[in-house]
């Protein structure tokens, strides 16, 4: 079951969260959903993400997390956004739920988070960390990126799985680490090019001098559509 | 109404949010009071008999047409924990969000715009089954089965416990989850003249205070 209405007007009366504008008929946040396996890079990415763009645009982070509130806590330690704009949804041992099946609560946290801090231009929403197959739903998310790592094995690419084929970015992640886990980030390459077409992916590694800048780019393309 | 609309809104995967929560039993089990099937089985028949009968009772007196506002004060006063005072009225709001995307009506809309903070679940799944075009005693059924439901999916999750195990323990308690939603059903009839004090007021301590705990400790998976 999806509760997406795309065409819904102005959200009053509409009980969808997938509605592009809010009860009082401003636009309502860009949602980006940050998935993967366990160990990937997910909350450091959105830990970078927030540090980028915190002094361009007003922003927000709802967590997943599967012993609740560890991914927010990191956040709020890194002070990477006043605690205020960081919330964490409890998933029930079943994040993959929480995100595809079930988004009632991160609908409630996406909300909720608009009225106390809003106006906001971009919402992160990450998944706590799962497994290949964990994708959002469109009812929740408008655009999802899909953060794998180098450490994780390079077949990764070549097994595919929802989240390697059809998110809308995928980051290979850590690849200051492939020279030490023998990683073939070409071949990595190759496969993720074979499994996803034309649909981007970027080769990331936070401890090097471009960062998260070519992720943040993306992000700030999907805003520019999202506000034409 | 449809047959198949109360099996649409018993079902587990619902999208009203349901699946974080295990009733009160991950506390149970971190308390060693749920071990195996048959401990499940004595906390979700007490579950049932306390806040299971209330819950029916209430979802009951909803789809009969009561107003949600007394309901919702019936609920307060019959829920001791803040903390589970605060997780019925979320999950009210997950469940009225589903409900009016799955049955649109204007009632369910009303309640929204009147209580945009929510009101208790039960009460919000009375107002659903009435708007699917099912009956006070659906709307008990279905609170009284998922005062039992939710523990035993949880505690398959938590103790890695027989999944047959545990829905045998469900088909066991079928007869009393019967009777409970009658029960529940009878007082909501007398709530709609005497008030909605005639409406049972069944309280379990024990579950009351570990959600207290639960709510207060760390590294747990189920919000309740």
């Amino acid at each position: 079951m999806h509760l997406r209405h795309p065409h819904d007007g102005p959200g009053h009366g509409s009980a969808a969260g997938a509605a592009a504008r809010r009860p009082d008929g401003t636009r309502r946040a860009l949602r980006l959903g940050l998935g993967g396996p366990v160990g990937s890079g997910k909350t450091a990415t959105v830990a970078a993400l927030c540090r980028e763009l915190r002094s361009e645009l007003s922003l927000a982070v709802v967590t997943n997390d599967i012993y609740t509130r560890e991914d927010a806590e990191f956040l709020l330690r890194e002070a990477v956004l006043p605690p205020e704009r960081i919330t964490a949804v409890e998933t029930g041992a079943c994040p993959h739920t929480a995100i595809r099946d079930d988004i009632s609560a991160n609908l409630e946290a996406v909300e909720e988070l608009e009225d106390a801090v809003g106006p906001l231009d971009l919402i992160l929403v990450e998944s706590g960390g799962d497994n290949l197959t964990a994708t959002f739903s469109r009812g929740l998310v408008d655009a999802q990126i899909f953060v794998i790592d180098v450490a994780g094995g390079d077949d990764i690419p070549r097994k595919g799985g929802p989240g390697v084929t059809t998110a809308d970015l995928l980051v290979v992640n850590k690849t200051d680490l492939a020279p030490h886990v023998g990683s073939d980030l070409s071949r990595m390459a190759a496969d993720a090019k074979a499994q996803r077409g034309p649909l981007p992916v970027v080769f990331q590694s936070l401890r090097e001098e471009a960062g998260v800048a070519p992720v943040a780019a993306w992000v700030r393309e999907r805003l520019a559509a999202w506000r034409a | 109404m449809t047959r198949a609309a109360l099996l649409l809104l018993a079902d587990g995967r619902f999208p009203a949010g349901g699946h974080a929560h295990s009733g009160g039993a991950e506390a149970a089990v971190r308390a060693g009071r749920i071990t195996d099937a048959a401990s499940l089985e004595e906390f979700c028949r007490g579950r049932l008999h306390t806040s299971g009968l209330v819950a029916a009772s209430l979802a009951a007196a909803a789809a009969l047409g009561a107003d949600p506002g007394e309901l919702d004060a019936a609920a307060d006063a019959r829920t001791p924990s803040p903390a589970l005072r605060a997780a019925a009225r979320r999950l009210g709001r997950q469940l009225l969000r589903a409900g009016r995307a799955t049955w649109p009506c204007g009632e369910l809309d009303l309640l929204a715009r009147r209580f945009p903070k929510g009101v208790h679940q039960p009460v919000v799944l009375g107002a659903v089954a009435r708007a699917a075009g099912l009956e006070p005693s659906d709307a008990a059924h279905c609170a009284a089965y998922e005062s039992v439901g939710g523990p035993a999916t949880a505690t398959v999750r938590l103790l890695g416990l027989d999944p047959f195990d545990a829905t045998g323990v469900l088909a066991r308690l079928a007869p009393a989850t019967d009777r409970v939603a009658a029960r529940a059903v009878r007082a909501a009839r007398e709530a709609l003249t005497e008030g909605v004090d005639a409406l049972p007021a069944a309280s379990a301590p024990l579950l009351e205070i570990s959600a207290e705990a639960h709510a207060a400790g760390a590294g747990r998976l189920f919000a309740t």
